[in-house]
C-alpha cells in the first residue's frame, strides 16, 4: 500500500444518493409542509364537529365515526374548510368560469394584481429617488430620514379607507387610490435599503473615484448604484409583499365590488367561509409568484453584471 | 470665498414682494406696512435675517438670525390667517370659477394674495436654511450634539405642520379633505375619553396580549426548531414564505371563530407576529461564531449552557429585530382586523365609522393616537434593546 492510498481512506465517505435526497432540504420542507396539511384535517374535524352533531341531531341522522368525519369535510360552510374543499374552490373558480365573470378568482386577482403592481412601481422609483437625494444632500440626510422612519408609525393599512374615502371625493377612483396605499407602503423598505446601499462602497473606493478625477455622477453610476443593486432586490422582495398587503386592504373596508380584498369581505359578510379560504390562497399564490419574479430577475441582472452563481 | 446661499437671495426678493404687493386684496386691502408695529418688527426681522444669512453661506453661519427672523414671521403669518380668511378674494377650493360676481379663479386668487404668499415662501426659505446649517453643525459635548439631534428632525416636523397649517386655512381647503392641524388638535383635546377608550379597547387589550403570544410562542417554538435540524430545514423556508404573505387576510376567519370582542384581534396579532419572531430568533441562534462555538465544547457545555451563555446573548440584537418589527406589526393588524366587526369600541372601529359620517378631524385623531402608540411602543423596544445589547458595535461609538 501506498502513503497516497492511505491518506485517500481518512476522506468522509460520500453517502448513496437515497440519503442524500433524504437529507435535502427539499425532502424536509415537503415533510413539513405534509405535516401542516395533517394537522389542518384534524382541526377541520375539531372545529366543525359541534356544527355537524347539531345538524346531525335536527336531521335525526346518527353516523358512524368515518362517516362523520367525512362529513365534516364537506360541510357547506364550515368554521374551518378541509383543505380539499379550498384546493376545489380554487380549481372552479379559476378554471371552470372565464375569466370576467363576477365569480372568477383570474378576474379578482388580476384588479388586486395591477393596483399592486401600479403601487410597487411607483413606490419603488420614489424610494430610489428619495434615497439618492439622501446620500447626496447631507441636509435631508438628517432632516428627512427621522420622519421617513416615523412615516411608517402611521398605520396607513388602518386609515386605508380614509385614504379611499378622501381621494374618491376629489374625484380619484378606481385603481389609482389602492396604488397610493401600495405605495406608501413599498416606498418604504427600498429606501431604507437604497439608502444602506448607496453607502456601501468601501471609501477606499471613493477614494479611488476621486484619484479619478471622477465627477459625481461618475461615482454614482459607475460605483455607488451597482454597489446598491443587491440591497435594492432584497427591500424589493419585501416591498412587493407590502404592495400586496395594501392593494388587499385597501379593497376590504370601502364596499369595494372587486378584488381579492372584496372577496374575503363579501365571504365574511355572508359566512362564504371557503370563498375565503381560496381568496386567502390566491393571495398567498401571487405573493409568492411576485417575490419569485423579482429574485428571479434580481439573478438576471447579477449575471449579467458578471456575478457567479453561488 | 464661498458663494452666496441662493435661499437667502430668493428670500430678500420674496419679503421685497411682500411689503411691496398686498397680502391681502379682495374684500378688503391689506398691506404689511399698514400693519403698524408688527407688520413693520416682521418685515425688518425676516428682511435681516435674509441680509445675514446671504453672506457667508457656510455652516454655523447666522443661525441666530435665522431662527429669530423665521419663527417670528411664522408667528405672525399664523396670527394673520384670520384676518387673511376675512380679507382674501372669495375662492372656493376645486370649483370652477363663475363669471362676475362668483368666486374668482384660482390665478386671480393668488395674484390678490401675493405678498402674503411672499412673506411665507421667505420665512420658509429661511427655516431651511436653518434646518440646513443646523444639520452642519458639529456639537461639541455629548449634551450639545444629543440636543442636535432631537432639534432637527423636531424643527422639520414644526414646520411641515406649519406648511399643512398654512397652505389648508389659507387656501380654504374643505375638512372633509384635509383639515388643519389646529382642527386635529381641537378634535383631541374634545374627545379624550373616546379616544382613551377606544385605546384602551385595541391597544391595551388586543395589541398587547397578541404581541406577548405571537412573540413568545415563535421564540420559544425557535428554540425547539432549532434542536431539531430536520424541522429547522423544512420550516424555515415555509416561515419565510409565511411572513411575506398577506396575513392580515385572516382577520375575517378570526372573528369568525373568536368573536367580536378583543380576543379575536389579539389572535389575528398573535398569528402577525409569530412568523418574523420565528424568523429573527432562529437568525440570530446561528450568529454566534463557529470559534465561539469551538470554544464552549471544549468547556463541555451542555446544550443549555451554550445556549444560555453564548447563542442567546448572540442572539439577542436578532430578537430586538423582530420585536420592532412586530411592534409595528401588531397595531395594524388589530385595528384592520377591527374593520370585520367589533363591539362599539376600538380604533378600527371608530375610524371605519367616522370615515362613513365623514368627519374626517376625528379619523386623524385616532391617527395620531396610533401613530404615538406605534411610536412610543417601538421606542420603549428600542430602549431595552439598548439596556440589553449595550455591547454591541453598533451601540458602541
Amino acid at each position: 500500500m501506498t502513503a497516497g492510498t492511505e491518506i485517500f481512506a481518512y476522506a468522509p465517505k460520500r453517502p448513496n444518493i437515497l440519503v442524500r435526497f433524504l437529507n435535502s432540504s427539499f425532502v424536509a420542507i415537503l415533510v413539513v409542509a405534509a405535516a401542516i396539511v395533517a394537522i389542518w384535517y384534524v382541526g377541520a374535524v375539531a372545529l366543525n364537529a359541534t356544527a355537524q352533531n347539531f345538524a346531525d341531531e335536527r336531521a335525526g341522522v346518527t353516523r358512524d365515526w368515518p362517516d362523520f368525519v367525512k362529513a365534516t369535510w364537506s360541510q357547506d360552510k364550515p368554521r374551518l374548510p378541509a383543505p380539499h374543499q379550498v384546493a376545489e374552490e380554487v380549481y372552479n373558480t379559476t378554471f371552470l368560469v372565464p375569466p370576467t365573470a363576477k365569480r372568477s378568482l383570474v378576474y379578482h386577482g388580476w384588479i388586486t394584481l395591477s393596483s399592486t403592481l401600479v403601487g410597487f412601481v411607483i413606490g419603488t422609483l420614489l424610494g430610489i429617488g428619495l434615497a439618492i437625494l439622501i446620500v447626496h444632500v447631507p441636509s435631508l440626510d438628517r432632516s428627512l430620514m427621522p420622519w421617513i422612519v416615523s412615516s411608517q408609525t402611521i398605520p396607513i393599512l388602518a386609515i386605508a379607507p380614509m385614504v379611499i374615502v378622501v381621494l374618491a371625493a376629489v374625484g380619484v377612483v378606481g385603481l389609482l387610490p389602492k396604488a397610493v396605499i401600495s405605495t406608501y407602503l413599498s416606498f418604504f423598505p427600498v429606501t431604507v435599503g437604497m439608502v444602506k446601499g448607496l453607502r456601501s462602497p468601501e471609501p477606499m473606493h471613493l477614494d479611488l473615484m476621486r484619484t479619478y478625477n471622477a465627477s459625481r455622477w461618475q461615482t454614482f453610476w459607475k460605483l455607488r448604484w451597482p454597489s446598491a443593486l443587491p440591497f435594492l432586490f432584497v427591500s424589493m422582495k419585501v416591498a412587493v409583499a407590502a404592495a400586496l398587503v395594501g392593494a388587499i386592504v385597501g379593497e376590504m373596508p370601502t364596499g369595494a365590488v372587486a378584488g381579492l380584498g372584496a372577496r374575503l369581505l363579501t365571504g365574511s359578510y355572508y359566512g362564504q367561509t371557503i370563498q375565503i379560504w381560496a381568496a386567502l390562497f390566491a393571495a398567498a399564490l401571487m405573493a409568492a409568484v411576485l417575490v419569485g419574479i423579482v429574485g428571479l430577475v434580481g439573478r438576471l441582472v447579477f449575471r449579467h453584471m458578471g456575478a457567479r452563481p453561488a | 470665498m464661498s458663494r452666496p446661499s441662493w435661499q437667502a437671495l430668493l428670500a430678500l426678493v420674496a419679503v421685497v414682494a411682500a411689503v411691496a404687493l398686498p397680502l391681502a386684496d379682495g374684500r378688503s386691502t391689506i398691506f404689511l406696512v399698514d400693519d403698524g408695529l408688527a407688520g413693520f418688527l416682521v418685515v425688518w426681522t425676516v428682511g435681516l435675517a435674509a441680509i445675514f444669512a446671504v453672506w457667508p453661506a457656510g455652516r454655523e453661519a447666522s443661525i441666530e438670525a435665522l431662527f429669530i427672523g423665521a419663527h417670528a414671521g411664522a408667528a405672525y403669518i399664523y396670527l394673520f390667517l384670520p384676518r387673511f380668511a376675512a380679507a382674501a378674494p372669495a375662492w372656493t377650493f376645486g370649483q370652477r370659477p363663475a363669471d362676475g360676481s362668483g368666486p374668482v379663479g384660482f390665478g386671480t386668487f393668488l395674484a390678490d394674495t401675493a405678498g402674503f404668499w411672499g412673506l411665507f415662501l421667505a420665512v420658509w426659505l429661511l427655516a431651511w436654511l436653518l434646518v440646513t446649517r443646523l444639520s452642519l453643525l458639529r456639537a461639541g459635548g455629548r449634551l450639545g450634539s444629543l440636543l442636535l439631534r432631537i432639534l432637527v428632525p423636531a424643527l422639520f416636523g414644526i414646520w411641515l405642520l406649519f406648511l399643512w397649517e398654512v397652505v389648508t386655512r389659507a387656501l380654504g381647503v374643505p375638512p372633509v379633505l384635509l383639515p388643519p392641524p389646529s382642527a386635529i388638535g381641537a378634535r383631541i383635546a374634545a374627545s379624550l375619553p373616546t379616544l382613551w377608550a377606544d385605546f384602551r379597547q385595541t391597544f391595551l387589550k388586543a395589541v398587547i396580549a397578541g404581541f406577548a403570544i405571537g412573540s413568545g410562542a415563535g421564540f420559544l417554538f425557535a428554540l425547539l426548531v432549532d434542536r431539531i435540524p430536520f424541522l429547522k430545514r423544512g420550516l424555515l423556508p415555509i416561515g419565510n414564505l409565511v411572513s411575506a404573505l398577506p396575513i392580515i387576510g385572516i382577520a375575517p376567519i378570526m372573528v369568525m371563530w373568536f368573536g367580536f370582542d378583543w380576543p379575536s384581534k389579539a389572535a389575528v396579532v398573535a398569528i402577525m407576529t409569530f412568523f418574523p419572531m420565528l424568523v429573527n430568533t432562529l437568525a440570530g441562534l446561528d450568529a454566534a461564531d463557529r470559534i465561539q462555538r469551538d470554544l464552549m465544547r471544549t468547556y463541555a457545555a451542555s446544550h443549555g449552557q451554550t445556549l444560555f451563555k453564548l447563542r442567546l446573548p448572540a442572539a439577542l440584537p436578532f430578537i430586538f429585530n423582530g420585536l420592532k418589527i412586530n411592534t409595528t406589526l401588531a397595531l395594524i393588524g388589530a385595528i384592520v382586523a377591527e374593520f370585520f366587526g367589533t363591539p362599539i369600541v376600538g380604533m378600527g372601529f371608530r375610524i371605519s365609522t367616522e370615515v362613513g359620517r365623514m368627519s374626517i378631524d376625528m379619523v386623524w385623531a385616532e391617527i395620531a393616537v396610533a401613530a404615538l402608540a406605534g411610536s412610543v411602543f417601538y421606542g420603549v423596544m428600542a430602549l431595552i434593546e439598548r439596556a440589553c445589547t449595550f455591547w454591541h458595535p453598533s451601540f458602541r461609538t
